[in-house]
């Protein structure tokens, strides 16, 4: 359940229309545009291309996108140490066992209810749908109480109605417990094997959650109509989509897919920062998850406005919002090669650039 | 808790340091040090062709598939040597010499006719005809005092190249 995401269009389709890499890519090598016909030591000198070459291999943006950060060791000082190393006893030896046990007795409490609210309440439909909704925020909050979690939440709690679609950046796995501990969303998400997959399909079903498989594109069509539907409806659970169908890390955001605001709903856009920023938090994050989660003022589409546009304008608030860099990579390229359209972009700028030369006289 | 840069001792770095004529100080060699890690995902101790172009930035390159050619396999020496042109501190004789390199395509030291096309309609693409491509090499292989058949050796690199203002610096990130 890695990787809940939204999945309406494949990488290649989207190039057309995406917004221009070379707009985000710092200009290693500068263009001034040489004037007079070529010389030989035009068409030889291939430096910039192969500068641009070298720096990607240094450093590039897309793999510091997924890069995980290792705290900051702060132990290493000789008087810290003894303090870290009851730290050690004190996690390992307390601590995770109260976690295991805290979420042993949320499983028990929330399967004794579930099962039989699933399989006995068949005929109130309604009253199943609500209890079913309580009881996975429920277990969401066990969860989210045996990492010790401190979340904090800003600005107005999700409804449920139907058109709108919340949006939200990725980080990990815990970003759906966090949410759905105080809202049952309907997420989209990877479909799972073994008993991953068993959960997905009884107990996220409950909450109207749509799966898709990453590899099959015949799946697209069918879940696009799903996600209309599931909109339409007003007694649904509230729709949240991931809509970089990726992991990525707390410093960045890659491209949008656009499927979410191209359904002509409302877009509330939900910026989520696992923040250790703050020294005294960096020594925590070994014994608690801190997060803050913003709901954000939700968006329409502008008169005029393209969805990718559409879907860079929200990327642009969640980045703002949750201080994260954004880079113009679709974060499916973990799985796949970029499109030749990047590439034949740079060899026609080069291509007119000689040609025009060739016939000024 | 272990720091990658651990792995490497001194001696490893001055080791490094040699084989690529000093054009990298030691923080960058460690700098580069993790990005071979990085890069090197099955943890083979080199960095095979597919790794490579698993860096989107570098597999959309137009000369991406041909440096693969120098790139595909690399160890960590080989790496930083191979990067080494790219130092701020390599002379300009230096960087020439790898830009020959690349024309070089079968290591023979000599620059043919047909490698200068091929580097070109990489750059091109489809966007000139196969046709023009040769008209205009030509023209200006004529132009420079060359013909068709000349056999380009590393001086006329040197020689062409040397006041065009080659500019090949990539700054490697030391944090």
């Amino acid at each position: 359940m890695s990787s809940p995401g939204e999945l309406k269009s494949s990488s290649s389709e989207l190039d057309l229309d995406r917004p221009n890499i070379e707009d985000y890519l710092p200009s290693g090598a500068s263009i001034q545009e040489p004037h007079g016909k070529p010389r030989l030591r035009d068409l030889l000198d291939i430096s910039p291309t192969l500068t641009e070459a070298a720096g990607a291999i240094v450093d590039d943006s897309f793999t510091r996108c997924f890069k995980s950060n290792p705290p900051e060791p702060w132990n290493w000082n000789i008087y810290l140490f003894p303090l870290w190393c009851c730290g050690v006893v004190i996690r390992y030896f307390i601590l995770f066992p109260i976690r295991v046990i805290v979420l042993t007795i949320g499983w028990i409490i929330f399967l004794s209810s579930f099962i039989p609210v699933h399989f006995l309440l068949k005929g109130h439909d309604k009253l199943r749908t609500k209890l079913e909704r309580c009881l996975v925020e429920l277990i969401c909050s066990f969860f989210v109480a045996s990492w010790t979690g401190v979340v904090k939440y800003h600005g107005p709690r999700p409804s449920i109605r139907p058109k709108q679609v919340f949006v939200a950046n990725h980080t990990s796995m815990i970003d759906f417990i966090i949410l759905e501990q105080m809202t049952a969303f309907a997420v989209i998400m990877q479909k799972h094997p073994g008993w991953v997959g068993l959960l997905q399909s009884t107990i996220l079903e409950s909450v109207g959650c749509i799966w898709f498989n990453r590899t099959e594109a015949k799946d697209r069509e069918i879940v696009a109509k799903k996600l209309r539907d599931h909109v339409q409806g007003a007694d649904n659970n509230p729709l949240l989509i991931f809509p970089e169908g990726t992991c990525v890390n707390n410093h960045y955001t890659v491209m949008f897919k656009k499927g979410a605001f191209e359904l002509g709903c409302t877009v509330c856009p939900v910026a989520i920062k696992q923040s250790f920023t703050m020294h005294l938090l960096q020594l925590m994050t070994s014994w608690a998850v801190v997060c803050d989660v913003w709901y954000l003022e939700p968006q329409t589409l502008r008169p005029g406005e393209t969805p990718i546009e559409f879907a860079e304008r929200v990327r642009d608030i969640i980045s703002v919002r949750a201080g994260l860099k954004k880079v113009p990579w679709d974060g499916y390229l973990k799985y796949s090669r970029p499109s030749p359209k990047h590439r034949e972009g740079k060899q026609q700028n080069f291509a007119e650039s000689v040609l025009r030369r060739l016939e000024e006289k | 808790m272990g720091n990658t840069s651990s792995m490497l001792t001194q001696y490893d770095i001055e080791e490094v340091q040699q084989h690529c004529n000093h054009a990298f100080s030691q923080q960058e060699i460690v700098s580069l040090y993790q990005r071979f890690c990085q890069l090197d995902r099955n943890y083979g101790g080199f960095i095979s062709g597919e790794e490579f172009l698993s860096v989107p930035e570098f597999a959309v390159n137009p000369l991406s598939l041909r440096l693969l050619r120098m790139l595909d396999g690399l160890n960590f020496k080989e790496f930083v040597a191979f990067l080494s042109a790219f130092s701020p501190r390599a002379t300009l004789q230096e960087k020439i010499d790898f830009i020959f390199k690349v024309y070089d395509s079968d290591g023979n030291g000599k620059v043919t006719f047909d490698d200068m096309l091929d580097v070109l309609r990489d750059l091109t693409g489809s966007f000139i005809s196969a046709q023009q491509r040769e008209q205009v090499l030509t023209h200006v292989l004529e132009e420079a005092g060359y013909s068709k058949d000349s056999l380009l050796i590393l001086s006329d690199f040197v020689k062409i190249l040397e006041n065009s203002g080659v500019k090949m610096e990539v700054e490697v990130p030391v944090d």
